[in-house]
């Protein structure tokens, strides 16, 4: 996979395209963006994620030139940004409402920065025409922007941000207009062309799986500050914080005092119950109240007790969430405590043998789950 | 600096020909009348500087005020004004309610048509379409014509010069103000209402009167506001279709300018008009707020 | 539920007949014989011939259709302005005042207009003429076009103005590119209006005109306070007819233009 091998991010020898300094940014009273630093490098795919008003718009529209830092700086390949208003800036940005101008033709608005540019007419065509293949738009290039559907508007958007071959392309909500189906080919349509154009992304996003298809690496938001940035993979696997671990995917979160065991420490969680073992890199002082954070497609559920199992404990079904491809079991121990279990359904229903308020084993290893401070 | 330009240039414009010249109104108004020109006293003279203008204010009175509130004639006219803006709004939302209501409950296809059959006398000239009922209402008019032709009169009856053609003239010229808004409640009106009241048990009229009635208030409301401030002012229609006898503020200015030429009494006028006229206008300012808040 | 009741079909079939009968039976009289108004003596068109020849009304007409053009033309140009000021220039020293000069001459009684302006002309020395005239109705219709054009740029979408700044446009590049053209329906109404206000005002203008300057509705005032005359007839059939052809184009072509455009979001919808 080519995201394996690509990761400036942990060369200390690449410059970075973007830099965010110190940056904070205020609103009245309201501090969208909190002492903010983060690098992003070229060819990137850089996702912006988190809940709406998390500050990931606000940092979008401060690198468009749209808004300006409150304190600290941006720089864009070096140059300071401070002063330098939107048309003159490097950087093109696609709308959330795409914003096409609706009394032009869908070739006059891939055109439209090229014109502001003064470029001659011929080469003008030419980028135009490339631009429509590449978006697969050259049937619609007469048409007006009311005269075609939704995901056409959504790559006019595309191709006339992609127009100006800018260093970086902002993509604000890009996919939010579209319904879930479309939604996906686009997905894979965006990373196919960020590819091929070899610009830089930056995209803001809401939706947590859009941010893992497309991203080389998501930067989780929290009011005004990244919690996380990481490979998705890191993020989902490896995340750093209850905050984090929560808001990506589906997680159980056991709460618990830490004791150094082995490789790894022993979490006493609830009285009467078996201490859970965990193996980390991360060390914890004895008695540490720290959270144990497990994915549900990592906890196993039998109706016997299993024998070989690191981690085991007993409950009963609650409620079964039958999603097709996979089961979701909701386990109720015996402290109270709910906890899920997800598992893939290889088997037809009717050979499947749990059922409501069946007694159950809940196991996992001893490295299935992340051991958190926070 | 681009903003600068685009700020000042109606800012100013507005300064210059619209608040200054309101001031120099109010100036005026407490001015004296005298046989100069300009026909009044004093006048600012900057050259004296601070002392000029400490004189200039010392010489402002109230006279003019207090001559209004001793000749009847004025406060008479005041009062006769907002009469007749009082009747002739409830004359033009008795007729105007009706007409919005049909239109609301035409068919689908009928409505624009007949939204511009209401719109478009608003782009008729205003003085022709005063003109134009002087020839229905003289006394050898199309309407004593017909009346005498049917048989109900002998003599043919005097309705212009009167207040009657007064009111006439304001319902006929200012219909669509009334119906415009109060349609575009009732054409929001959700049918569904009125069949959960039927539902209910109300008869046809009492669903109207319990239904219809409150949920168009904020038309009629506004119907009613946008009538009665302009026609407070009016002065085509009472100096067209009134006699002698109509008496309303806006001729009245006209005359004491025109006529008597004492500019200090009209702009005195002017002033009281205005101060007559706030309420109504802070009132549906109040009212217009409201709704948009409660639209969200 | 929509019910067309005798009791509704009957006050619409009054309500349009009580609003239209007058204009009907002023543009018949415009075609009697007789200077007798009220007498009908047979079908004659010569009352509009004695206009075309009636030098007064000519020259009249000509100063309303002057005044009339260029100060709906600055109106626009202003009331746009302003209507930008107030949607887009946020808070400034004076706002408050600004919109308060902008909604107070829409409900200013036309004598006290009329009656100011004329005191700050003679205070500055002005004479009147067509130019005093010019101002005043500029003054108030910029009022009206700025209240159109600003409820128009309320719905507009800013990212379609922030969309041009980051393709390169200036401010002022991406104003007359972009907002401009979209708004134009708004600009256009807006001036309509100003030209028709401007058309029909008589107060203003009485106060605001001088002995070198008569306008058509002053010109008419004049005359129709003696009583009813077959001239004034004519001419205001004349003037009906223009507005009632212009006002049917215009709903048409806008009508056309919704027709076109709910078509063709329909075909884009069957083509996704």
């Amino acid at each position: 996979m080519a995201q394996t091998v690509f990761a400036p991010w942990d060369d200390p020898n690449e410059k970075p395209l973007i830099q965010f300094r110190n940056v904070t940014k205020r609103f009245g009273d309201f501090t969208a963006i909190d002492n903010l630093s983060q690098d992003i490098y070229a060819r990137e795919f850089f996702a912006l994620l988190g809940p709406s008003g998390c500050g990931k718009t606000t940092m979008m529209r401060m690198l468009a030139g749209f808004e300006t830092p409150t304190e600290g700086q941006i720089l864009i390949a070096g140059q300071d940004m401070a002063g330098v208003s939107p048309n003159k800036r490097p950087v093109n940005m696609m709308f959330q409402s795409y914003a096409l101008f609706p009394h032009i033709s869908v070739w006059e608005n891939i055109a439209f920065g090229l014109k502001r540019e003064g470029m001659e007419k011929a080469k003008i065509d030419a980028r135009v025409t490339e631009m429509l293949r590449l978006t697969r738009l050259e049937r619609f290039a007469r048409r007006k922007p009311h005269q075609i559907s939704g995901g056409q508007r959504q790559r006019v958007a595309l191709a006339r941000s992609l127009a100006k071959a800018p260093k970086l392309l902002l993509l604000d909500e890009p996919l939010g207009a579209l319904d879930a189906k479309l939604r996906q080919d686009t997905q894979f349509e965006l990373m196919d062309i960020q590819e091929k154009t070899g610009t830089t992304f930056v995209i803001v996003t809401h939706d947590q799986e859009e941010a893992m298809t497309v991203a080389s690496r998501v930067a989780v938001m929290d009011e005004g500050q990244i919690m996380q940035v990481a490979t998705p993979a890191v993020i989902y696997e490896q995340p750093n914080s209850v905050y984090v671990a929560d808001f990506i995917g589906d997680v159980n979160i056991i709460e618990g005092a830490a004791t150094p065991q082995g490789d790894g420490y022993d979490i006493a969680w609830a009285e009467g119950q078996p201490v859970l073992h965990v193996k980390t890199g991360k060390s914890f002082a004895p008695g540490q109240k720290c959270f144990l954070a497990i994915r549900p497609e990592k906890v196993g559920i039998s109706a016997e007790e299993p024998t070989d199992a690191a981690n085991k404990v007993q409950g009963q079904i609650i409620d079964i969430a039958y999603l097709g491809n996979l089961s979701t079991y909701h386990v109720q121990l015996a402290d109270g405590t709910m906890m899920k279990a997800q598992i893939a359904n290889t088997r037809r229903l009717s050979r499947r043998s749990l059922t409501w308020e069946d007694h159950v084993w809940l196991s996992w290893t001893d490295t299935a789950p992340v051991l958190l401070e926070s | 600096m681009r903003r600068l330009v685009l700020i000042s240039v109606p800012y100013l414009w507005l300064l210059a020909l619209f608040l200054i010249p309101f001031l120099i109104v109010l100036k005026i108004s407490l001015s004296d009348t005298a046989l100069a020109i300009p026909p009044y006293l004093p006048t600012l003279d900057l050259s004296e500087g601070w002392v000029g203008i400490k004189a200039f204010f010392a010489e402002l009175d109230f006279e003019n005020f207090r001559f209004l509130t001793e000749d009847d004639l004025y406060w008479k006219a005041y009062l006769s004004s907002l009469q007749i803006a009082a009747i002739s709004t409830l004359l033009t939302l008795l007729v105007g309610y009706p007409i919005a209501y049909g239109m609301a409950m035409a068919p689908d296809q009928w409505r624009p048509t007949l939204m511009m059959l209401v719109i478009l006398p608003f782009w008729t000239s205003f003085l022709i379409r005063v003109y134009s009922w002087m020839g229905i209402l003289s006394s050898e008019g199309v309407l004593n014509q017909f009346l005498s032709w049917i048989g109900l009169i002998d003599q043919p009856l005097t309705i212009l010069n009167t207040n009657t053609a007064v009111y006439i003239g304001i319902v006929y010229t200012y219909l669509p103000f009334m119906i415009l808004p109060i349609y575009a409640t009732l054409e929001k009106l959700d049918g569904s209402l009125l069949e959960a009241a039927e539902d209910l048990g109300c008869s046809r009229l009492s669903a109207f009167w319990l239904v219809t009635i409150p949920l168009s208030k904020q038309g009629i409301i506004a119907g009613c506001f946008l009538v009665f401030i302009p026609v407070i002012g009016e002065f085509v229609i009472p100096s067209l279709l009134g006699g002698s006898g109509t008496l309303m503020i806006g001729k009245v200015l006209w005359e004491e300018f025109f006529n008597n030429r004492d500019w200090p009494v009209a702009s005195a006028v002017a002033v009281l008009l205005l101060l007559i006229l706030i309420i109504p206008i802070i009132l549906f300012q109040r009212n217009e707020q409201k709704q948009r808040e409660r639209e969200g | 539920m929509r019910r067309m009741t005798w009791f509704n079909a009957t006050s619409l079939t009054l309500g349009f007949a009580f609003l239209y009968l007058p204009m009907v039976i002023l543009v018949i009289y415009s075609f009697n014989e007789s200077k007798l108004v009220t007498v009908w003596a047979g079908f004659s068109t010569k009352w509009y011939g004695e206009l075309l020849r009636n030098e007064a009304f000519l020259d009249a007409a000509w100063v309303t259709v002057q005044v009339a053009v260029a100060s709906s033309t600055i109106a626009t140009v202003l009331g746009t302005m302003a209507a930008y000021v107030l949607v887009r220039a946020g808070r400034f020293h004076g706002r408050t005042l600004f919109s308060g000069m902008i909604y107070a001459p829409l409900v200013m009684p036309e004598v006290i207009t009329g009656l100011s302006l004329l005191l700050l002309f003679i205070g500055i020395g002005l004479d009147r003429g067509i130019l005093t005239i010019i101002l005043a109705h500029t003054t108030f219709s910029m009022c009206y076009v700025s209240v159109v054009v600003s409820s128009r740029l309320v719905g507009f979408d800013r990212s379609l103005e922030e969309a041009a700044l980051d393709l390169g446009c200036t401010p002022f590049e991406s104003f007359r590119l972009v907002t401009l053209p979209i708004i134009a329906p708004a600009v256009i109404s807006g001036w309509l209006l100003a030209f028709t206000l401007s058309l029909d005002d008589l107060v203003i203008a009485s106060f605001t005109a001088g002995p070198s300057a008569t306008t058509l509705p002053i010109k008419i005032f004049s005359a129709v306070r003696l009583g009813v005359s077959p001239e004034i007839n004519a001419l205001s059939t004349i003037m009906i007819a223009i507005v009632t052809v212009g006002v049917i184009t215009a709903s048409v072509i806008s009508k056309r233009a919704t027709l076109m455009q709910q078509r063709d979001e329909q075909a884009a919808a069957r083509t996704a």
